[in-house]
């Protein structure tokens, strides 16, 4: 029993919180990943398309509630979901047509290509800010749990609560989907081929007849879907704040950086180390170890918190500097940075 | 001959100049956060100092016939730089003769020092209540109308202890007024033989407050004190608290109790309960029916508090006789404190008569005002619970 409740604590409070960051996170950082691979730059902007993406999706949200069109009990917003893949990928194509071109044409150096991802920051900050305002937007609809605390402990008799949430388990599907899909794409068709073999060597891969604006222009669209994708679901599982997503720039590299730039199956894993570092660094372990605890006198007396939680960000940073010092590279062998 | 037409024309520019101010209407700046963390409540505490200063209008003005005019302006709540400069902008361009405000403690602080002491200009806030600002530097021109958080914190304590409750969680927005509350209500607390298993700042403004609540329930407690904002991270700890069963009790202070709240949570909010300053003298009822006929809701966090604030500065500027801060500020105490006449809302028209007599007024106003040393109020609290999706008081104290 003791165990039990220890292990449902720990689940409560660090694993569903953490997967559920973890998954948009990673979803976060395969999108900036996959710019840097194939386009050759940390985008910036990041951030700001998915709060771009996730703004549409939220307008077409309420027009489907205004009609009275709704999915029942899941929420509104998956319907929304690929509409505001659409308008997210016609506004970034539209900004590389405009903008990224001509510096690609140029050649001009990352570096270059950085700053102007940053212009590009700031621009799809006032658009966002222009188009829905500053505040938090509550988007989420349909049933609100799948396990609540209530009924998890008259069916089980423990003490600790667990508490699953319709739109946290929504995440966790459509990250694993969204996933699955992006690595099938990547490696088994055509058009994922030739990106691959753009990231991995351009001028072998125009000489061997790879169209490179037609590369581009999938990276994009897939850059477009993944941002729009993390910036709904975070939305349903949180709320949705301009700001807030562009705080959430700091953990993606972080986790794109930490599994490896450029490498897809580092960024979902980074995604994951983060969030369960930014979690489980700051979590109060007390509990858990009293319940773990075989006497009273082994018991702690303080909070066994190693960092408190206003800290939540300089983990994401620690991490960040600690992999840049031993292991450029990241956990995966990405590029260095 | 040139120069005495220069300097003639001069003087009587100048005289003309201070001839026009004498009919010029006393202006009275009302300095609230009406965007940022309070805008829900401000509207309700500009519209309770306007009615005074109606009411003074209709009374005949001011110092031989002069209107008061209200100047608003937005102190932002969180943002010093822009509410100082918004506060300059009222002492320097619009010439105003006290401040009503600010709200929030943080920047209530910064204009004290940046503008009003700089400029000698008085200042009354209706609830700024960081203990912090007792003892504040202030040249004597600082009063407010609402109690410091150092007795909300002994209010708290001692519902808690009436309640039966000896071990608490709390969690705070990090700022002045937050932390000031923290402090005094632990102290208070601990003090009746309580426990606070934990004392956690929280950041507003963010969407995911997982991991604090995480760590606010590993501590436990019986019951979980948010002293945060209702707009705000105050919101999203209880929501999330209640999302994932780690509390199901919770402590509002006063910047946590707002109808938009109840509205959102619910029955969630069935076994909580909160404190605001309130009281349950005849003022208060007064004001509320003065207020609903005015349009507005009186029963506002701080509507009556801003409604006496405005009153006692126009009272202080009657009994003065002139709109000089310094003389202003040396008139306040006598007027809210006993010996006089008691004065409720809707009298201040017999108030300015009396001071005309030359009597004493005991300004009791709509929140029973009684300022101790340092010029704050000694402060009544009401007790409040959530029941039926609405803010019920069960006491006072």
């Amino acid at each position: 029993m003791e165990l039990l409740n220890a292990l449902v604590a720990l689940a409560n409070y660090v694993v569903i919180p953490a997967v559920a960051y973890g998954s948009q996170l990673a979803l976060g950082a395969l999108g900036v990943t996959l710019v840097y691979g194939i386009l050759r730059f940390s985008n910036f902007a990041h951030g700001d398309t998915m709060a771009f993406g996730t703004t549409i999706a939220i307008f077409f949200t309420w027009a489907f509630q205004g009609l009275g069109v709704t999915l029942g009990p899941l929420p509104t917003a998956l319907l929304a979901l690929p509409l505001g893949i659409a308008g997210c990928a016609l506004f970034v194509l539209g900004t590389d047509k405009v903008i990224y071109r001509f510096y690609r044409r140029q050649r001009a150096a990352p570096v270059i290509l950085v700053i102007v991802s940053m212009g590009v920051m700031f621009v799809m900050n006032g658009v966002v800010r222009f188009m829905i305002g500053v505040d938090d937007q509550n988007f989420a609809d349909g049933a609100r749990f799948v396990i609540d605390a209530r009924s998890f402990r008259d069916a089980t008799g423990l003490d600790e609560p667990l508490v699953l949430r319709l739109p946290t388990l929504i995440t966790l599907v459509t990250a694993a989907i969204a996933v699955a899909l992006l690595f099938w794409f990547l490696n088994r068709t055509r058009t994922g081929k030739s990106m691959r073999a753009f990231s991995d060597n351009e001028d072998l891969a125009l000489l061997s007849g790879i169209n490179p604006e037609r590369v581009v222009m999938v990276t994009w669209i897939i850059v477009a879907a993944l941002a729009t994708t993390a910036g709904v679901l975070y939305g349903l599982e949180k709320s949705f704040k301009p700001f807030v997503y562009f705080q959430l720039l700091l953990p993606i590299f972080a986790s794109a950086i930490v599994g490896g730039l450029g490498n897809p199956v580092g960024a979902v894993v980074g995604g994951f180390v983060i969030a369960f570092s930014e979690v489980g660094i700051t979590y109060a372990w007390k509990k858990v170890l009293e319940y773990l605890a075989p006497t009273e006198a082994l018991e702690p007396s303080g909070l066994v918190q190693l960092l408190s939680t206003d800290y939540k960000f300089a983990v994401s940073f620690a991490i960040l500097i600690l992999v840049l010092l031993f292991r450029p590279t990241g956990l995966f062998k990405g590029q260095s940075v | 001959m040139k120069k005495i037409l220069l300097a003639s024309a001069a003087t009587a520019l100048v005289a003309g100049a201070v001839s026009a101010q004498d009919a010029d209407p006393v202006r009275i700046g009302i300095i609230l956060g009406f965007t940022g963390p309070l805008e829900s409540i401000t509207p309700a505490m500009a519209a309770g100092a306007e009615l005074a200063i109606a009411e003074v209008n209709e009374a005949g003005g001011l110092l031989e016939g002069r209107m008061v005019e209200p100047v608003r302006a937005d102190s932002t709540c969180i943002d010093s730089a822009a509410a100082t400069a918004a506060a300059e902008r009222l002492v320097t361009t619009d010439g105003v003769a006290a401040i009503m405000g600010a709200d929030c403690s943080g920047v209530t602080g910064a204009i004290l020092q940046n503008v009003a002491r700089p400029n000698g200009v008085l200042m009354i806030s209706p609830s700024a209540t960081s203990p912090g600002l007792t003892d504040a530097e202030d040249d004597n021109l600082f009063f407010r109308t609402a109690p410091s958080d150092a007795r909300q914190g002994v209010v708290m304590a001692e519902v808690l202890q009436e309640r039966g409750i000896t071990e608490v969680a709390l969690t705070y927005t990090n700022n002045d007024y937050g932390q000031g509350l923290a402090d005094a209500f632990t102290a208070a607390f601990e003090e009746t033989g309580g426990t606070v298993t934990i004392s956690a700042s929280h950041e507003d403004g963010k969407a995911d407050y997982s991991a604090e609540v995480g760590a606010l329930a590993s501590a436990g407690g019986e019951m979980l004190v948010v002293a945060g904002y209702t707009d705000q991270g105050g919101k999203g700890i209880i929501q999330n608290a209640l999302d994932v069963g780690a509390f199901d009790a919770f402590f509002l202070p006063d910047g946590m109790v707002g109808q938009v709240i109840v509205d959102e949570l619910g029955s969630g909010l069935e076994t909580s309960v909160g404190t605001l300053p309130g009281t349950d003298s005849a003022g208060a009822e007064t004001f509320q029916g003065l207020a609903t006929e005015a349009g507005f809701d009186g029963t506002g966090a701080y509507a009556g508090e801003s409604y006496d604030a405005a009153a006692l500065m126009m009272l202080g500027m009657a009994a003065a006789g002139s709109t000089d801060s310094a003389a202003v500020s040396a008139t306040i105490m006598d007027l809210a404190n006993a010996p006089g006449e008691e004065i409720l809302p809707g009298q201040l028209g017999r108030a300015l008569e009396l001071i005309a007599a030359g009597e004493d007024i005991d300004y009791v106003g709509a929140t029973a005002v009684e300022l101790i040393e340092g010029g704050e109020s000694a402060g009544n609290f009401r007790e409040v619970e959530f029941t039926d999706g609405s803010i019920e008081t069960v006491n006072f104290r």
